[in-house]
């Protein structure tokens, strides 16, 4: 545990420290990587509430980066062809107000969230996965035809969304709004995961009828924590839109929802910083070994093949060793 | 006299061609310790899921306290005042003691939907869960990882969640099983004493606990009750010998 708050406490310096030596260095690429990794470790912090605590190995996150993604694309598109969203009922104009849109990615993820897990959640097991999966391949090929959005070319976005008080178009900015996000999103985790509700939904992982015994449905508790997670995972799709100021069907792909899962596998499954440890390493590897080879995702696959069987508790594991008690 | 708090009248439940439960019919009144015994696959499981609501009889009913709950689910059940252990353990196993006894005290409180409170910090979650550690005498490991626990600590955690509910009545499927002879003495006075706060239907193979605590004991064979009396009575039934206890008593 001691050692663990260590690996955690060193993930957050250098989260602080590589950008501001990036600023000094002039070296905008690297917080480009930088915010890359803190926004894919939000999106695997979400779908780490459902994956590690509730034990629902979602395939289908890619669905909540993709409604985050294009809800920035559909909204900021309009704004920027100055044609409104909808004239019916009333009438909705686009928006280029990142707030704003991180609204309507929440609660469109939260929605789907809310209908995807309520069918998802009749089954178990790899049933379970193959569900989500299957919700995440309607939404890829839905995306694909939609033509008015693009299609399979996407959207592009010439202007990063703007937030008050920030030039959102310095990286360094942009960045340091994203790493706030991550920070909350940390603290709201690790409250979460101590809180009543956590207790529950650890609880409704290890042993369903337990709880059920208990006077509690362990289905509604899961529920809960699936939307709460989708919403983690919508945000992070916005903030993912926003970055390359582009969104295409590839963020709904079955392989997005493959990475996501991947950053917490290598990090840590169930552990707080598992997501932020396992995005940055993946950025790092995607840069590196991407730069050695076009088939570094052999080498990942090695690595990860690795950490599976030789490391179960992912890097964070591996580094401090096995989870202590909590108190 | 009283009313009884749990009832069950006429339960019957087949799968297939077996017949788990046929035409079952046994009560629990307050302050009682009714034992129902009998070989393996005599339907012990299938009462117990049906009493406690994972299983739905095909025919007949399951009153609680009064009330027609045969419909209801096992956690409607769990609220209404039914507190049940398991034969298996089904804890929690990589939390800790004291996480198990807070689940408890969770589901009795009924307010699962906080999110930024610390659980092991709400000091009456923490209360319920404590108390019924120290009644069960596991405070010394309330730290504990459930998994490290012995067989017969998980059985007294198993009773120690039950009792967070404060329960109007309480199933054990064998809580006795794999205790040594010593935990076992202990986990019979322990009961004896707890019959007054909740009655027990007690499922159990230990036949000189049930002997030691049941006021009531029914025999259950092949799905059906063969017979219901006190400890003398079914001693020295004649079909009980024939089907049961000739074996071994």
């Amino acid at each position: 545990m001691i050692r663990e708050t260590y690996v955690n406490a060193l993930t957050l310096l250098l989260l602080v420290a590589i950008p501001l030596w990036a600023v000094f260095m002039d070296e905008p690429f690297t917080i480009t990587l930088m915010t890359r990794a803190a926004i894919f470790a939000i999106a695997a912090i979400g779908l780490n509430i459902a994956l590690g605590i509730g034990g629902l190995v979602s395939l289908g996150h890619a669905v909540f980066f993709g409604i985050g993604g294009y809800a920035m694309g559909i909204l900021a598109h309009h704004a920027q062809t100055y044609t409104p969203l909808a004239e019916w009922p009333f009438l909705i104009d686009g928006t280029k107000s990142m707030p704003l849109i991180w609204l309507v990615a929440i609660a469109c993820s939260a929605l789907a969230a809310l209908v995807i897990g309520a069918l998802s959640l009749r089954t178990t097991g790899v049933y379970f996965i193959m569900i989500t999966l299957a919700f995440g391949q309607m939404f890829f090929f839905f995306a694909i035809s939609w033509a008015e959005y693009g299609g399979e070319d996407g959207l592009s976005i010439y202007i990063r969304n703007g937030f008050p008080g920030l030039n959102t178009l310095a990286p360094i900015q942009f960045y340091g709004l994203c790493f706030v996000l991550l920070c909350l999103v940390l603290l709201f985790a690790w409250k979460l995961s101590k809180s009543p509700f956590g207790l529950a939904l650890n609880a409704a992982r290890q042993a369903p009828m337990r709880v059920e015994t208990v006077g509690l449905d362990p289905k509604r508790v899961k529920l809960v924590a699936f939307v709460i997670s989708g919403v983690i995972t919508g945000l992070a799709g916005a903030l993912f839109a926003d970055l390359n100021r582009f969104v295409s069907p590839t963020m709904f792909s079955w392989q997005t929802s493959g990475e996501i899962m991947i950053f917490i596998i290598l990090g840590g499954v169930g552990r707080l910083f598992g997501p932020v440890v396992g995005a940055l390493a993946f950025v790092a590897l995607e840069h590196w070994l991407g730069g050695l080879s076009d088939y570094w995702h052999i080498y990942l696959g090695l690595l990860l093949l690795v950490i599976v069987l030789f490391g179960r508790g992912g890097l964070i594991g591996m580094v401090s060793g096995r989870e202590a008690v909590h108190d | 006299m009283t009313d009884p708090v749990l009832k069950t009248q006429g339960i019957s439940k087949s799968f297939g061609a077996l017949r788990a439960s046929r035409d079952i019919s046994i009560d629990l009144f307050p302050g009682e310790i009714h034992a129902v015994i009998g070989p393996n696959g005599a339907g012990k499981s299938t009462l117990i899921g049906q009493i406690c609501g994972t299983l739905k009889p095909d025919t007949g009913s399951v009153q609680l306290l009064g009330r027609d709950v045969t419909h209801e689910t096992a956690r409607a059940r769990a609220r209404v005042g039914l507190g049940r252990t398991f034969q298996i353990s089904s804890l929690a196993m990589e939390d800790t003691v004291l996480q198990n006894a807070l689940l408890g005290a969770l589901g009795a409180s009924g307010r699962p939907w906080r999110f930024w409170k610390d659980a092991l910090n709400d000091k009456d979650l923490r209360a319920t869960a404590e108390e019924a550690l120290l009644r069960v005498g596991l405070e010394g490991q309330a730290r504990m990882r459930t998994a490290e626990l012995s067989h017969g600590q998980r059985r007294q955690l198993e009773v120690a969640v039950a009792l967070t509910l404060r329960p109007k009545a309480l199933v054990m499927d064998e809580p006795m099983a794999g205790m040594g002879a010593e935990g076992s003495k202990r986990l019979t006075g322990f009961l004896d004493v707890l019959r007054q706060e909740a009655p027990i239907l007690l499922v159990e193979h230990d036949m000189d606990a049930v002997f030691a605590l049941a006021d009531r004991i029914s025999v259950l064979v092949y799905g059906e009750v063969i017979a219901t009396g006190t400890v003398d009575e079914i001693r020295s039934d004649a079909a009980v010998q024939e089907a049961y206890l000739g074996e071994d008593a």
